[in-house]
């Protein structure tokens, strides 16, 4: 496995900024957290990830003004030449609002914050992030957020089917489909046309070691450095 | 003069807060209630110019930011 | 010096809930006249809330000292060493009056100022937890439809500002008796981690050194709030809305961020948090502890409303905000750090060696007050106690009183009871994983634990109260609030070092109150130098009455302990099948204020039996030692609904059944609440040692049952396990969401 450079996004108030450099450092990977206001990432940088919180305390809509800070510039250009950026929870909801991942998350359908494990079903994993996933395979991960009700309209997501870029659904323990939030079709995590941009709801960094319930996470952000 | 940015979410679109706002109308027996939708309300003071510049501008305003049309509609009004 | 006469100085006095003794006290403290400005500030630092008039005489000879406390009562929170370098800075604070008028925003805004009072001592806040009191949520009555929506207000509050913070809602508890219909109680916990030689401190000293104001802008938001939370309830102040302070959770993120990146620099002399009474007791006590003096600029206070008054500025309580004293020279570093994070940040005076406070308003002098008398004088009142009557009427009922009932039919009585069945509903709603070291979750029963990265130990800590027993006895209820919290740290794994108190009572000029306030002082401080669990931070909230009618006496505890290992931290629930059950401690029939008498015969009576110290400290070793060893699979303290109740919980949350089989002289001694009992869960082969460990201690330890099978057995009680599940997990949704159609 390679060591990656994996630059962290922080805006005022993202929350998992310093458990996504934990995560990362313990597979052995170089962090870097950038504030918001730099206007370019690191020249070295293989991986951006968005992570999650309350970016401008998710005022408007989560992740609507993030998307507009001055760092996130230099994000969808280095996306759109082919860089690898990972959206967790409240970074899945900045990249769909940047327009860099389909769809958009609306309020839970129960109105209400769930946190809690959770099991996932692997949908597609041949691409940068699951490829050390199995499909079928079911995952039991962390989520807490209260918009995660992942919806896109038809037509996109028979292009997403088209295009294995229905990463992960919420799921039981047995992998049957399980309506968690209200999201389409149960979808939990999703990925651009390129492959090169991910989103999801689901937290891997809170999944990296068994005395915290679950070490699924590392399968998930291995994925990355192979 | 004012601008005011009403946003819904899109006809097709679910939207849980209204139907759970059209529940508790039902619960509480105002049965006429066909559907409920809710939105938001952005009030904007502008400095004044002629009106249809300010559309112009608040339009811009709306689809960049205020709402997010992928799941989202606006109107917008504007009070002298 | 603008001094306007006041006229109607009895309006004003009465506006202000100040005497005309204290009047006189003010006029002899200054030496003339107050000013209007002198008087709110008089006011707010003599209210009950900041200055415990009527509690101080009980509050002092708490235990506070142990050689792992680095700071006791008397600042923004307490401060022990957990090893490695570490400290754990914990406080407990109660929101309940604003909870009940504003049920969201009141649970919010507690959450907010406790968990300032966290990072203002230098730690970053690494877990929270809650102890919340409703009256009856069950039925159509006005009554309970409003406890639901104060219970979904207040589950909404509290999760809005931990999870907007990042701060992990680990556990807490919640219940409910008729007596907090018009007085619901929601105490917040936080406990935050600091290396333990940088802790800050609310001072204020080195004459010249600038005052500097960060953060929040200051508003008209909860004007007087001080003195609102030192008054009871009547169908009036359900009016006074606009008083109730409105958080706003990403703001007080920035804050905390810039905070603790200040923090890494040498500038700060002292900080503190702009919390009841605002600007006005935050200057006072940073003044008061250096025996400084200080002079404020009001017009330089940032402001978000206009034609904001010098008076208003004071007695603010717009959240979000610290008073910052820093080195001569720094303040431009200071400031351009809050800007960073989008902050205001402005000097607004300076530290002075006159010991007054003269505070300025475009130059002028507004007020001027001597700052030691203000707070060292403030009236301490011996308020009259009496032991209440219904002591001795309620000391003869006992179970016996009553017709008899199966254990089957008890016990799905008991098991469907609001104190026992799951929560899931309100702690789902709080994030309990973000910064990623909780190991025993919110639901996961006893204490929660989360580890600290920083040394590889966990810390647990548990949040205890049972109200019925402080009703029927307040000193032996309190005691038993401070074993109860150490027993539920200790099953962990971890020992109980020191606890934080929130003392919720009723109204303190009804001596009955007054007296079940003083026991239950007493009960804590005898449990507490018995437990060796000395007090570092605490909160009393008074005047929890309506219409007459007071709470039970509250007194809130969580205990917080430390577990050496990270790897070791023992669960509660069964961790496999064929394992065996053996139940420590002894079984003496008690019912006194028990489950089974409140669910099964509506009554919340009877006596308790004396503390037993020796027998409690002997239970936490055994476990403690134990576990070191490797010889526990699980554990669980007995606790309300006895053995049957622990077993029940262990088996739903495991989804594994058990057989439980007690030689009890009489059958419902399995719903028995006898203290200082715990349920082990252990393998075969280990009983041997198990045994002689018991032995050693002088602890007696009997085997109960086996765990196994897809039912639950307890004597004559049987259940199948998916009917135990859904009892356990699914009574809870359906009653709070009696309103919803879905």
């Amino acid at each position: 496995m390679k060591s990656l450079n994996v630059s962290i996004l922080q805006f005022p108030g993202t929350n998992c900024e310093y458990d996504t450099v934990y995560a990362f450092k313990r597979l052995g990977h170089n962090t870097n957290v950038i504030w918001h206001k730099e206007e370019s990432i690191p020249a070295d940088t293989d991986l951006v990830v968005v992570p999650g919180g309350f970016s401008y305390g998710d005022y408007l809509r989560c992740g609507s003004i993030a998307k507009f800070s001055p760092v996130m510039k230099s994000v969808i250009a280095y996306a759109n030449d082919g860089g690898r950026v990972l959206g967790i929870c409240n970074g899945f909801q900045i990249l769909t609002e940047a327009g860099l991942l389909p769809g958009a998350l609306k309020r839970n359908d129960n109105l209400h914050f769930i946190s809690r494990h959770q099991h996932l079903k692997v949908v597609n994993s041949n691409n940068d992030f699951l490829k050390k996933c199995k499909e079928g395979e079911v995952l039991y991960i962390p989520i807490a957020h209260h918009d995660g009700n992942y919806f896109v309209d038809d037509e996109t997501l028979s292009d997403m089917y088209d295009n294995a870029q229905v990463l992960l659904k919420y799921c039981d323990s047995e992998g049957n489909p399980m309506v968690v939030n209200g999201s389409v079709e149960q979808i939990a995590g999703v990925c651009n046309k390129d492959k090169n941009v991910f989103g999801l709801m689901p937290h891997p960094e809170r999944a990296m070691e068994s005395i915290l319930g679950s070490k699924d996470g590392i399968r998930m952000l291995e994925g990355f450095g192979i | 003069m004012k601008a005011i940015v009403n946003i819904y979410l899109k006809e097709g679109v679910l939207d849980p807060q209204g139907k759970a706002v059209h529940h508790a109308l039902d619960s509480l027996g105002f049965d006429s209630v066909k559907d409920v939708r809710v939105g938001k309300q952005i009030v904007l003071d502008l400095d004044a110019k002629n009106k249809e510049e300010i559309e112009k501008e608040v339009k811009q305003m709306s689809e960049t930011l205020l709402a997010n049309t992928v799941i989202e509609d606006y109107d917008i009004e504007i009070v002298e | 010096m603008a001094n306007e006469a006041l006229e109607n100085i009895e309006e004003v006095l009465s506006a202000h809930k100040l005497s005309y003794a204290d009047y006189e006290h003010m006029k002899q403290i200054l030496g003339r006249e107050p000013n209007l400005v002198e008087i709110g500030i008089f006011s707010a630092m003599w209210s009950e809330h900041c200055s415990y008039k009527s509690s101080k005489k009980y509050l002092n000879g708490f235990p506070t000292k142990a050689p792992w406390v680095i700071q006791g009562p008397g600042e923004n929170a307490g401060v022990i060493d957990i090893g490695g370098g570490m400290a754990a800075v914990f406080k407990m604070e109660s929101h309940n009056h604003p909870s009940y008028i504003e049920p969201f925003q009141g649970a919010a805004t507690g959450v907010g100022g406790i968990l300032r009072d966290i990072f203002t001592m230098g730690a970053r806040p690494v877990a929270n937890l809650n102890s919340l009191r409703f009256g009856d949520i069950e039925g159509n009555s006005d009554t309970a439809k409003y406890q639901r929506h104060l219970v979904k207000g207040v589950v909404e509050g509290i999760g809005s500002y931990g999870n907007c913070m990042g701060v992990p809602t680990i556990g807490g508890e919640m219940s409910f008796e008729s007596c907090y219909n018009g007085n619901i109680l929601v105490n917040a916990f936080s406990l935050g981690l600091a290396k333990s030689d940088e802790i800050f401190y609310g001072k204020a000293e080195g004459i010249g050194n600038p005052v500097i104001y960060v953060g929040s802008k200051t508003g008209r938001d909860g004007l007087g709030g001080a003195v609102m939370s030192s008054d009871s309830f009547t169908e009036e102040s359900k009016k006074l809305r606009p008083t109730v302070q409105v958080g706003d959770p990403f703001t007080e993120k920035l804050l905390l961020e810039a905070c603790l990146e200040l923090f890494k620099t040498d500038y700060v002399i002292g900080i503190q948090d702009m919390g009841a009474a605002g600007l006005t007791s935050s200057s006072f006590e940073m003044a008061g502890r250096s025996g400084s003096g200080m002079v404020m600029h009001l017009d330089k206070v940032p402001a978000r409303e206009e034609g904001m008054t010098p008076y208003e500025f004071m007695l603010s309580e717009s959240q979000e905000r610290m008073l910052i004293c820093a080195k001569k020279g720094t303040e431009d570093k200071i400031i351009e750090i809050f800007h960073k994070w989008d902050l205001d940040a402005s000097v607004i005076g300076e530290v002075t060696d006159t010991g007054r406070m003269e505070l300025f308003w475009y130059g002028e002098k507004v007020a001027d007050v001597p700052v030691d008398p203000v707070s060292e004088e403030a009236p301490i009142l011996d308020r009259p106690t009496k032991r209440p009557e219904y002591l001795d009427e309620i000391a003869k009922v006992g179970i016996d009183d009553f017709e008899k009932v199966s254990n089957q039919e008890a016990f799905e009585k008991l098991l469907s009871s609001n104190d026992i069945i799951d929560k899931a509903w309100v702690y789902e709603q709080y994030d309990s994983m973000v910064q990623t070291n909780t190991q025993k979750h919110p639901g996961s029963l006893d204490a929660s634990v989360i580890r600290v990265k920083e040394n590889g130990c966990a810390i647990a800590m548990s949040s205890d109260c049972n109200p019925r027993y402080c009703y029927i006895d307040p000193f032996v209820g309190a005691a038993y609030a401070v074993m109860e919290s150490g027993r539920n740290v200790a099953m962990s794994g971890a020992t109980p070092l020191a606890i934080t108190d929130c003392l919720n009572f009723g109204n303190p000029e009804n001596p009955e109150v007054m007296w079940q306030f003083a026991q239950s002082c007493e009960g804590i401080k005898e449990a507490c130098a018995n437990m060796e669990t000395p007090v570092v931070s605490g909160n009393v909230s008074l005047y929890n009455e309506t219409n007459g009618v007071s709470i039970y006496p509250t007194p809130a505890i969580a205990m917080v302990g430390v577990n050496d290992d990270e790897n070791r931290v023992l669960g509660s629930k069964f961790a496999k099948e064929g394992s065996k059950l053996l139940l420590l401690g002894d079984t003496t029939g008690e019912f006194g204020a028990s489950l089974y008498m409140k669910e099964l015969y509506n009554t919340v009576a009877g006596t308790l039996k004396e503390p037993d110290y020796t027998a409690e400290a002997r239970l936490w070793e055994f476990v403690i030692k134990a576990n070191k060893y490797g010889l526990l699979l699980s554990a669980k303290d007995v606790n309300i609904g006895g053995i049957a109740m622990a077993v029940a919980k262990m088996s739903a949350l495991s989804g594994i059944g058990a057989e439980i089989n007690t030689n009890f002289e009489d059958k419902r001694w399995v719903f028995d609440e006898s203290q200082s009992r715990a349920i082990i869960e252990v393998d075969e082969d280990s009983l041997q040692e198990v045994a002689k460990l018991a032995m050693d201690l002088g602890l007696k330890v009997e085997a109960i049952g086996i765990t196994g099978g897809d039912s639950l057995k307890i004597d004559d009680i049987s259940m199948p396990l998916e009917e135990l599940k859904d009892i356990y997990f699914g009574t809870f949704p359906k009653k709070i969401k009696a309103d919803i159609v879905d």
